[in-house]
């Protein structure tokens, strides 16, 4: 027998195995992905979504304009349905002859990144404080639950006002803001799910063995935590996204000429009453990413844990 | 229950002592008030004059305790633009803010409540699946959106902005450009709709779902079964047996989202143009008038605390559980 054998074709006894495997029960993972498979709401919103980030990512080559041009001879264009709209520019153009698409298209790129990297940030913050305080407990667990109702009585949309507007309308900023903003939901569900774990046989025996407590946080309650940091963290950055949008809607977010659908919305109200689409279409943006992000989180929670469905 | 008492008596003083010191710094921290105060063309000079003129040279801690001392006196300070008190300035448009809070507040919990207590009784039937598709869909639309497209309903469709006390010309145009509009005063009952309407709607998919979630849970409860098996009617079981002990939770998020009522209603005050203390909020931070804004996070963050123990305390009084552990 060559070696070429032995690596190319298993023994026959091992295959027959392989089979007999099949038929047992599925593993945890299967079932899940069955579930995931079958969940309407999951599947509808993932899709939702990556077609979200494919705009996003693609905007410089898919979007048909530029969507800083300024174009005022081709100023607040029909969009195709309407009665001289041309396909152009599919949603029209803006006041200033700005084509909206390719906006919106760029808009989609600002709400994601400011989303998920301010929901990553208050996910770094709020997830290390609520393990920090429901593994170690005591007096530490009090200072987390004391930074939490701090954080809870600040007023969100406020704070985030007038941070933005004393610093300028710097994105980085904002981002910052929002992250530091939004931890608490992190941090509660963290916290409780700790107190539970920390008084398990695995977390006991893994004590008894000798492990610190900087590996039993990171090997054996941090990889218990992944499904619920997910769905959270989905929650969070919907919230964020729409935070961003009210902000920049109040013209102390994102700036002009940068193409923000919240400041899409606003810089339309001047003509909401003969150009409805005009709002209706970046707010329903808005509406339609949040909505799916809020569809695959709920999706992730039934599909993780389909015992806690409520 | 005194224990009790005097223990989150006292977290809540120790966390509106933070926060105050957070949203103080917050600002200062965020950029230079001074050189913005002065503006673009500005000296050296001019900036230092400035900050010194707004104790805004000192160390921070010290402009911190001269503020706190001032304000434990019942004096916030003046406004940089109006030079009026801020506390009078605050004061004065509360009306409008509270007005706008309580009534979104009650007319959520109606459509909650019953909405909530529906989707339980008919839980898993179509009922129950279009009530979870509406608050789906109210926690994802931003409450700005929804209040143009209210603005264009009313307006353009039913031709009825004119009722509601606006004119079709003010309500295309932002109401922070609209300094001559604002109502305060001159606000009649009709202003409120649009803006009760859309808060209500932002708070009506929490209330609803933890209302359900509570009501699903009590109605398969022993003791529900046993009032079921007396023969008492659903209505009696529904609303004198489950309701009460289902709606717990619910008043205990209501008072939290009052709270967050009061610091939302700067979207709405500002689109709807009221003159309330979200819009004073909003045109003080475009105007960097910091007095003003420092001391309304404050009052906006204390609201929030003070009705937090609120409710803290109304739970333990009903609940013997919470006050023990």
């Amino acid at each position: 027998m060559t070696l070429a054998d032995i690596t190319s074709a298993p023994p026959a006894s091992m295959a027959k195995a392989a089979d007999e495997f099949a038929t047992l029960a599925p593993s945890p993972r299967e079932l899940m992905r069955r579930r995931a498979k079958s969940h309407i709401g999951f599947l509808t919103g993932m899709a939702i979504i990556l077609f979200f980030i494919i705009l996003a990512v693609f905007a410089p080559l898919l979007a048909p304009h530029d969507p800083y041009d300024q174009n005022l001879t081709a100023r607040l264009l029909d969009p195709v349905w309407g009665p001289k709209g041309t396909w152009a520019h599919i949603f029209g153009t803006d006041a200033f002859g700005r084509d909206i698409l390719s906006r919106l298209m760029y808009g989609a790129r600002l709400s994601l990144m400011i989303g998920f990297t301010a929901a990553a940030i208050a996910g770094v913050i709020g997830v290390t404080l609520g393990i920090v305080g429901g593994y170690f407990g005591g007096r530490v667990d009090a200072v987390v639950v004391y930074l939490t109702n701090v954080k809870l009585a600040l007023p969100v949309i406020l704070v985030a006002l007038s941070i933005a507007s004393i610093s300028g309308g710097s994105i980085i900023v904002l981002i910052l803001v929002l992250g530091l903003l939004t931890w608490d939901r992190y941090a509660v569900v963290v916290r409780s799910l700790t107190q539970q774990f920390r008084d398990q046989e695995f977390v006991l025996s893994s004590l008894a063995a000798g492990a610190s407590h900087a590996r039993i946080i990171f090997r054996e309650i941090l990889p218990n935590l992944t499904n619920q940091i997910i769905v959270v963290a989905s929650l969070d950055m919907a919230i964020i996204i729409l935070i961003e949008a009210a902000l920049s809607f109040l013209g102390l977010g994102v700036r002009p000429p940068t193409p923000s659908w919240g400041l899409m919305v606003a810089e339309a109200r001047a003509v909401m009453f003969f150009k409805p689409h005009l709002i209706m279409i970046p707010g329903a943006a808005i509406f339609l990413l949040v909505i799916a992000i809020n569809m695959a989180g709920d999706g992730i929670r039934d599909v993780t844990s389909p015992e806690g469905r409520g | 229950m005194v224990n009790f008492l005097i223990r989150r008596l006292i977290i809540a003083i120790l966390v509106a002592i933070t926060v105050s010191i957070v949203g103080f710094a917050l600002l200062r921290f965020s950029g230079d008030l001074a050189a913005l105060l002065a503006g673009e063309n500005a000296t050296q000079e001019d900036i230092a004059r400035i900050a010194k003129s707004y104790g805004l040279d000192l160390p921070i801690y010290q402009q911190y305790f001269n503020w706190v001392i001032s304000a434990l006196q019942g004096d916030l300070g003046k406004s940089l633009f109006t030079h009026e008190p801020v506390a009078e300035l605050i004061l004065s448009r509360l009306g409008v803010t509270a007005t706008l809070a309580f009534s979104a507040l009650a007319l959520g919990l109606l459509i909650a409540i019953p909405l909530g207590v529906l989707a339980a009784v008919k839980a898993n039937t179509w009922v129950d699946r279009s009530a979870l598709v509406f608050s789906v869909a109210g926690q994802a639309t931003p409450n700005f959106w929804f209040a143009l497209i209210l603005i264009y309903v009313f307006g353009v469709w039913w031709r009825q902005a004119s009722v509601l006390g606006y004119k079709l010309s003010e309500l295309s145009i932002f109401g922070m450009q609209l300094s001559g509009l604002p109502i305060s005063g001159s606000a009649t009952w009709q202003h409120f709709i649009m803006p009760v309407l859309t808060l209500a709607t932002t708070i009506v998919p929490a209330l609803m779902r933890l209302t359900r979630t509570g009501m699903i849970e009590v109605l398969s409860s022993d003791y529900v079964r046993t009032a079921r098996a007396k023969g008492l009617s659903q209505r009696s079981v529904l609303f004198k047996h489950s309701l009460r002990n289902a709606i717990l939770p619910v008043v205990s998020l209501a008072a939290v989202q009052l709270g967050f009522l009061l610091g939302g209603s700067v979207i709405v005050e500002t689109i709807f143009a009221l003159n309330g203390v979200g819009f004073l909020a909003i045109r003080s931070i475009e105007r960097i008038d910091f007095p003003v804004v420092q001391s309304i996070l404050v009052c906006l963050a204390c609201t929030y605390i003070f009705l937090t123990l609120l409710s803290d305390i109304i739970n333990a009084k009903l609940d013997p559980r919470v006050r023990l552990s």
